[in-house]
């Protein structure tokens, strides 16, 4: 199944061209999915769990604050209540009902403890018997109002925020007392809300953050940052502030996304409700968010760049070695089809040989039977029809010694050789080359040129090469020069410079290296791989010096006798 | 330098005839065996100057009938012919006794020359 799958993935069987096109987009595709794939999925869990943690991780304290801020509320409104208490506690009804008396209450509750408006005493009937305070509200009868009937109940009262006489929110709270003798009577007392403000400002809330108080039908009981003045309807639906959940609060009327944390008082009945705009409060997390996008981003960039750059490599390496491959095997298919064809032209050189031996006898003994008889008609032009026979047969027994020559090449063995006949081989296999492209090729060779031991065909191969590649090398009328010469440890110099288009130093470095080739789809770039191997096999060794637009010299030795004969038979 | 007597021995008798009857012209005194042994057999019972021997035959090769022939008579100046371009064989040849080896088809002038030589040769040794 799977070796199925990369089969046929990998393994494919299209045109050429397109093949590595495929196989490209095959591996990048397939890369990017097993590396990609499990990064996203990574990325995802993580940002929906530090989305949950982080959303707890900031509900949490919004809730304790407002707890908090809560109890700081009801601690205030309860040290209110206590002092009103201990007030009914400490004096009796009748030193309450002296006016004297309860102004000087009043001053003194004004000076030792904050907000306090004014004080009253009212009695079980519900009026008003003793005033202290910037209103005239004596007699006032509070028989029929909510506060007075809950504070009869109760034994204590605290009022939602109302907007006394001088435009200020107060609120009122009243005590109950019960004396030993059944009579009740309750004291209250105005308090102005200046101070929950100062309460709400010294929680420290960050400036966007909005703290407030409302009743519960909804009215705003101190000021708000977004949802209006005190006494106000606050537009925020009170389920939705009162339900208490780790999950976002969502919107406002005004499409703000908030947050929102409330706290229900026990003493009054109030709500402290916190607002906090979510940009505010998931400040670190948009900042994390943000963090992780990026990372996210930067690692799927360089993941498809990395991924692109291999896979180009990858492709390239693949293409070349593919492509060295078909040059191997193009050149070993060549190499055995050169093989067949001299076994093929031996053969046939072999079998003309000999009618070709049978005819130049044939034609001399003609020529001399002509040539020794007396003067007859035509005689002349007879000498001159068998000498031309000679000449022929002569031409074709050059061929045929060439192809028997040069079939030999593939079998290797040891002889004695002089250099200049090989030399003068290949150039005679060469000569239409030569002449065709009028090179110039000068022959300096030494007349006392020594006979090495050495493989005929291989040193045919060597010159073959090299001075295909000078005749390569040279412009037409270019000119190419050849000389020979015994070294002085008995071996033999071959010296093949040419004044062509010369050798860039970087190529030569490679020159002799396998499949190097600046002929592109012409070459196969083993020639002169091959021409070292051999120049290797049979001892010598090759050297080249070349100058840019001044041509070329190629320079191999062999040895008188080659070092290692049993390596070479092998 | 007159009345040589060549030994011609090789396989193809309308090669060899003509060959001989060349030499005949200019006036050598030529016998042709078609194969080794006989061309061995007339070494024994008679006498030649220079004997020029194929190396490509059926039956004796023309190496195996140089070894017997030299057996028989070590100072015998015998000249091989080859069909081959190579010469591997010819060197072998040399190596063995033989004074040259020339190549098929033949230059008539080239072979009196090496015949010359080789009769030069046998006279010093």
């Amino acid at each position: 199944m799977f070796k199925k799958v990369t089969d046929t993935l990998f393994f494919l069987n299209t045109a050429d061209q397109d093949h590595y096109r495929v196989l490209r987009r095959n591996i990048i595709v397939i890369m990017l999915l097993i590396t990609i794939l499990p990064l996203a999925t990574m990325v995802v869990i993580n940002y929906f769990q530090y989305k949950s943690h982080l959303k707890s991780q900031i509900i949490a304290p919004l809730y304790a604050m407002a707890d908090k801020t809560k109890h700081s509320f009801e601690l205030f409104l309860d040290q209110r209540l206590a002092i009103i208490r201990f007030i009914s506690t400490t004096y009796n009804f009748r030193d309450l009902t002296n006016e004297m008396n309860i102004k000087k209450i009043l001053i003194s509750l004004k000076k030792e403890c904050c907000g306090f408006v004014d004080i009253g005493l009212i009695n079980s009937q519900g009026e008003l018997i003793s005033y202290a305070g910037p209103y005239s509200l004596l007699d006032k009868n509070y028989s029929e109002q909510i506060s007075f009937q809950e504070t009869q109940i109760k034994g204590q009262y605290i009022s939602n925020v109302f907007m006394g006489f001088r435009k200020y929110p107060h609120i009122v709270i009243a005590v109950q007392h019960l004396t030993e003798n059944g009579q009740t009577w309750i004291l209250r007392a105005t308090i102005d809300t200046a101070f929950f403000d100062t309460l709400i400002s010294s929680m420290g809330f960050s400036r966007q953050t909005d703290a407030f108080l409302i009743n519960k039908n909804g009215i705003l009981q101190t000021n708000s940052l977004y949802y209006g003045k005190t006494l106000e309807k606050c537009p925020l639906e009170l389920s939705k502030i009162t339900f208490r959940s780790n999950s976002f609060g969502g919107t406002d009327d005004e499409n703000r996304d908030i947050i929102i944390a409330s706290s229900t008082f026990s003493i009054a009945d109030y709500i402290l409700v916190i607002v906090q705009p979510q940009s505010v409060a998931l400040k670190s997390w948009y900042a994390l968010k943000t963090e992780i996008i990026i990372l996210f981003l930067i690692s799927i960039t360089i993941i498809i760049f990395t991924v692109l750059k291999m896979t180009s490599v990858l492709i390239e390496r693949i293409r070349t070695s593919d492509e060295h491959r078909e040059n191997v095997l193009s050149e070993l298919q060549h190499a055995q089809k050169l093989s067949s064809i001299g076994r093929l032209a031996a053969g046939v050189a072999h079998e003309i040989n000999n009618p070709l031996a049978i005819i130049n006898e044939k034609a001399g003994l003609m020529g001399d039977l002509i040539e020794l008889s007396k003067d007859f008609d035509k005689k002349s032009k007879f000498i001159e029809l068998t000498s031309s026979i000679l000449n022929s047969v002569s031409r074709c027994r050059k061929i045929t010694h060439r192809l028997l020559g040069f079939s030999k090449r593939i079998d290797i063995k040891i002889e004695p050789i002089n250099i200049n006949h090989v030399i003068n081989e290949v150039l005679d296999f060469l000569e239409k080359d030569v002449l065709y492209r009028k090179i110039d090729v000068t022959l300096i060779l030494s007349g006392s040129l020594v006979t090495i031991e050495s493989d005929h065909g291989q040193i045919q191969q060597i010159l073959l090469n090299l001075l295909t590649n000078a005749f390569a090398a040279v412009e037409e009328f270019g000119a190419v020069e050849i000389e020979s010469k015994n070294m002085d440890n008995g071996g033999v110099r071959v010296k093949i410079s040419d004044n062509g288009c010369g050798i860039p130093p970087d190529v030569i470095k490679n020159i002799f290296d396998p499949f190097f080739s600046t002929k592109k789809e012409k070459g196969t770039g083993l020639g002169l791989s091959i021409t070292y191997g051999i120049i290797n096999k049979l001892g010598g060794k090759i050297s080249v010096d070349s100058k840019l637009g001044e041509g070329s010299v190629f320079t191999f030795e062999l040895p008188e006798k080659p070092n290692d004969l049993e390596a070479i038979d092998g | 330098m007159d009345n040589i007597k060549v030994l011609l021995i090789d396989d193809e008798i309308e090669f060899v005839e003509t060959l001989a009857e060349r030499l005949e012209l200019r006036g050598y005194t030529s016998k042709i065996a078609q194969d080794g042994e006989s061309g061995i057999s007339m070494i024994a019972n008679e006498s030649f100057d220079v004997v020029i021997l194929d190396l490509m035959m059926p039956g004796l090769s023309g190496l195996d009938t140089l070894r017997q022939i030299k057996e028989i008579d070590k100072a015998l100046p015998v000249i091989m012919l080859t069909g081959h371009g190579s010469t591997k064989d010819g060197m072998e040849g040399m190596r063995m006794g033989a004074v040259d080896f020339l190549m098929k088809p033949l230059d008539i002038n080239e072979l009196l020359e090496k015949i010359k030589l080789a009769l030069n040769e046998s006279l010093k040794g």
